[in-house]
C-alpha cells in the first residue's frame, strides 16, 4: 500500500527528533502500525527507504519486537497477563474463559476483524491482579466473568473505559500515540488508583509520614 | 518502621500528574538550586547521599555519573530506563502515571551534572497512557522553560526525547536498551566499554532507572544528611515497595529500606485470610526465593543478599498455600525462554530446555532426574552470557529445589493442578477481597 502524506510527514517529523536518524527506527513502525494496523512489506520498505536502510535491516527489527505484528489483529488487541503474578492469582482462568466463549487462541483474530487475543507477559501492573490490556490500555483485577463482559462490549462497539486510562481508542490510533503524536487523552483515567494509593492512605491514618529536613 | 510517603506524598490530589500540581508541593525548586551549586558538587552531593539505582541492581548513583567523563568534547546523553518489565515489579509505571513532573526535574539536575545536553526516556511501548503523562509532563516544562536551549538564563541546553519500545524484556538491559534506543534489535552488548565510555551513539552516556532519578530532586533540595536518615549505611533512602500476590491490600508502600516483609505485609492487610505464607520473593521473579522465616529480615541490599536472595526493584510478591511452586516456576522459566534475545547461545538453548522440562513436570511427567538435569543446565546458563537474563533464568529453580523438593518429586507422578486446584489461588476464590 501507497503511505498517505500525512503518514509521510509525520515520519520526517519522527526523524527530526533524533540526532541520528536511525533510532527513528522503532516509533516509525508504530507509525505504519497505525495506519496499515500491522507491518506490511509496503511497511517494511517504507521504513527503509525514509531511513536510508535496507529491507533487512527493517525486518531484522521489525520481526524481534513482539508489539509489532506481520498480520492484522483485531480492532481491539486484548492481552491476558499469564505470567505467574497475574496467571495463578486468576489469569490462567481468565484465558481460558476468554479462548472459549470466543473461539479464538493466541494471536488469532474473530472472523468479524474486530477481536484478537495474546498471552502477554508482565505488564508492571502485578498490585492489580489480574491484569488484562485492550490495544495496550491496562484493565486491572479482572475475572473470568468481567474479562467476558469486557470484550463482548468492545466487540459490540460500546464505549469502555480503562480501570487507569481514557476510553480504549482502537489498535491504529494508540499506535499513533505510542509513535509521538498527541491524542488530547492524558487527563483521562485519574491520577492514581485506590492500589497506587494504598500506602498513603495507610500513612494518613497511622498518621506516619517523612521527616522534614531540617532548615 | 513507619511509612514514609515522599515520591507518594501527593499522589492523592487529582493534578498531581500536571505541572501545577508538582509545583504546588516545591517542584521545580530543586533544579535551580543545583544550576546556582555547579554540576561537580552535585555529583559529590548524590555520591555523598549514598543513593543506590532502584532499577534492580543497586549499583551506587552517583559513582555512576562519575563515571561520565568530563571535557572530552563528545556530546553526552542521558538516558532514563522506563522500561520496568520484572515480573512483580510495578513501581515506575504508577511513578509516571501520578507523578512524571519528579522524573523531568530529577532528569534536568542529572543531565546538568554530567553536561549531558540530550536525555532520553525510554519507555516500554505497552503502556500507552504512561506515555501521554510523561509527553504532556515534558510539554509543560518546555513551556515553562525549564527544558529547551539555555534554561533560565543558565546558559545550559536539555532537550528530551520520549521514545516508545515495542515489546521486549531484554530492553531492560542498559546495552540492550541502548542498541534498541539506536534503531537496532534490543540485543546487550559485551562490557567493557561501558556505556560510561561508548553508550548511546558510542558516546559517553549514563542509563538510570526512573524512581533512581525521581529521588533526586529530594536529595537536591534537603540534602545529604536528611536522605541518609531514612534507611541504613549500606541502604539510605526510602522505597517504592509494591507488595503484590495474595495480600489483603496490594499497593504502593512507601518507607525506609529497612523495613521488614512482616512489617510491609501487615500494612498490606496481611496475607489473604485464612491463609499463610508458603514463599516470598522480595523483587521480582530473578531474584530467589524466600520461605516465611526470612519474614524478618530487613529489606536492604545488604540483609537480603545475607539471607540468600537479593533486593532487585523492592518489589516483594507473596505467594499463599494455595499456589503450586512447580506451576510458579515454570510460568517464569516459560517468560525467560519468551525473553531470550538469542543472542547467547547457554541462555537461548538453556531457557528453551529448562522450559521444557518444567513444563513436563508441570503436566505430571518426568523423572527424578529431571531435577538435576535442570539443576545442571542452570550451571551452565549462569555467568555464561552476555547480560543478567540468562543469571536470573537460572535462579527461580534453584532456590524453589532447595525449599520445596517434596513438590517437585511428586509433580513426576502428578499435574501441578492436581496437587493444587488452580481456582483455591485465584483472588476470585471466594476469599476476602
Amino acid at each position: 500500500m501507497a503511505f498517505t502524506q500525512t503518514t509521510q510527514e509525520r515520519a520526517q517529523e519522527i526523524i527530526s527528533r533524533y540526532p541520528h536518524s536511525r533510532s527513528a527506527l522503532l516509533p516509525l513502525l508504530h507509525l505504519v502500525q497505525s495506519e496499515e494496523g500491522f507491518v506490511s512489506a509496503d511497511g517494511i520498505a517504507f521504513c527503509a527507504d525514509v531511513l536510508a536502510l535496507t529491507t533487512a535491516d527493517v525486518a531484522a527489527v521489525a520481526t524481534f519486537y513482539t508489539m509489532y505484528h506481520r498480520k492484522p489483529v483485531g480492532e481491539y488487541h486484548i492481552g491476558v497477563c499469564i505470567n505467574p503474578g497475574c496467571g495463578i492469582l486468576g489469569g490462567d482462568a481468565i484465558w481460558s474463559t476468554l479462548c472459549e466463549r470466543f473461539g479464538i487462541g493466541n494471536d488469532e483474530v474473530t472472523e468479524d476483524g474486530k477481536i484478537s487475543f495474546e498471552r502477554i507477559e508482565c505488564q508492571a501492573a502485578c498490585t492489580h491482579a489480574p491484569v488484562m490490556t485492550a490495544n495496550w490500555e491496562f484493565l486491572d483485577n479482572m475475572t473470568p466473568q468481567s474479562a467476558v463482559t469486557v470484550v463482548e462490549a468492545l466487540q459490540r462497539g460500546e464505549e469502555v473505559h480503562s480501570s487507569r486510562g481514557p476510553r480504549i481508542p482502537t489498535f491504529k490510533d494508540n499506535e499513533l500515540t505510542l509513535a509521538g503524536f498527541d491524542d488530547g487523552l492524558v487527563e483521562f483515567g485519574g491520577q492514581a488508583d485506590d492500589i497506587m494509593l494504598a500506602g498513603l492512605r495507610r500513612a494518613q491514618e497511622l498518621g506516619q509520614k517523612a521527616p522534614e529536613a531540617k532548615k | 518502621m513507619t511509612l514514609t510517603p515522599v515520591l507518594t506524598a501527593h499522589w492523592d490530589e487529582a493534578d498531581s500528574y500536571t505541572i501545577g500540581g508538582y509545583m504546588r508541593h516545591g517542584g521545580y525548586t530543586a533544579f535551580k538550586k543545583a544550576f546556582s551549586q555547579g554540576a561537580d558538587e552535585t555529583i559529590t552531593l548524590v555520591k555523598d547521599s549514598g543513593l543506590r539505582g532502584r532499577g534492580g541492581a543497586g549499583f551506587p548513583t552517583g559513582m555512576k555519573w562519575s563515571f561520565v567523563p568530563q571535557n572530552d568534547g563528545k556530546p553526552h546523553y542521558l538516558v532514563i530506563n522506563a522500561d520496568e518489565s520484572e515480573p512483580g515489579a510495578c513501581k515506575d509505571i504508577p511513578l509516571m502515571l501520578a507523578n512524571p513532573h519528579a522524573l523531568i526535574e530529577g532528569i534536568i539536575i542529572a543531565a546538568f551534572a554530567m553536561r549531558a545536553n540530550h536525555a532520553f526516556i525510554y519507555v516500554r511501548g505497552e503502556v500507552p497512557h504512561v506515555f501521554r503523562r510523561v509527553n504532556a509532563a515534558i510539554r509543560e516544562a518546555y513551556t515553562a522553560g525549564y527544558l529547551g536551549k539555555n534554561i533560565m538564563g543558565s546558559g545550559f541546553n536539555l532537550d528530551v526525547v520520549l521514545h516508545a519500545g515495542a515489546g521486549a524484556y531484554i530492553c531492560g538491559e542498559e546495552t540492550a536498551l541502548l542498541d534498541s534506543l539506536e534503531g537496532r534489535r534490543g540485543q546487550p552488548r559485551l562490557k567493557p566499554p561501558f556505556p560510561a565510555v561508548a553508550g548511546l551513539y558510542a558516546s559517553p552516556s549514563c542509563v538510570n532507572n526512573v524512581e533512581t532519578i525521581a529521588n533526586i530532586p529530594h536529595i537536591v533540595n534537603n540534602g545529604v544528611e536528611w536522605f541518609r536518615s531514612f534507611g541504613t549505611e549500606k541502604s539510605p533512602g526510602f522505597k517504592l515497595f509494591a507488595v503484590s500476590g495474595h495480600v489483603n491490600r496490594p499497593g504502593i508502600y512507601e518507607a525506609p529500606l529497612g523495613i521488614t516483609m512482616r512489617e510491609l505485609l501487615e500494612h498490606a492487610g496481611g496475607v489473604r485470610n485464612g491463609h499463610t505464607v508458603k514463599f516470598w520473593l522480595p523483587g521480582g521473579s530473578s531474584v530467589p526465593m524466600l520461605t516465611p522465616d526470612l519474614l524478618d529480615t530487613p529489606l536492604t541490599y545488604e540483609d537480603i543478599a545475607a539471607a540468600g536472595s537479593m533486593l532487585g526493584t523492592g518489589t516483594p510478591m507473596i505467594f499463599d498455600e494455595t499456589t503450586s511452586v512447580v506451576r510458579a516456576v515454570a510460568g517464569w522459566l516459560a517468560f525467560y525462554k519468551h525473553e531470550s534475545c538469542g543472542k547467547c547461545t547457554p541462555c537461548r538453548e538453556g531457557t528453551y530446555w529448562i522450559s521444557d522440562l518444567l513444563h513436563r513436570l508441570e503436566e505430571g511427567h518426568g523423572t527424578e532426574s529431571d531435577l538435576d538435569k535442570i539443576v545442571e543446565l542452570c550451571g551452565q546458563i549462569a555467568g555464561r552470557s552476555f547480560c543478567a537474563l540468562g543469571d536470573a533464568a537460572a535462579t527461580p529453580f534453584p532456590a524453589a529445589l532447595k525449599h520445596f523438593r517434596d513438590e517437585f518429586v511428586q509433580a513426576t507422578t502428578t499435574p501441578a493442578n492436581d496437587s493444587f486446584n488452580p481456582i483455591a489461588a485465584t483472588v476470585f476464590a471466594g476469599a476476602t477481597r
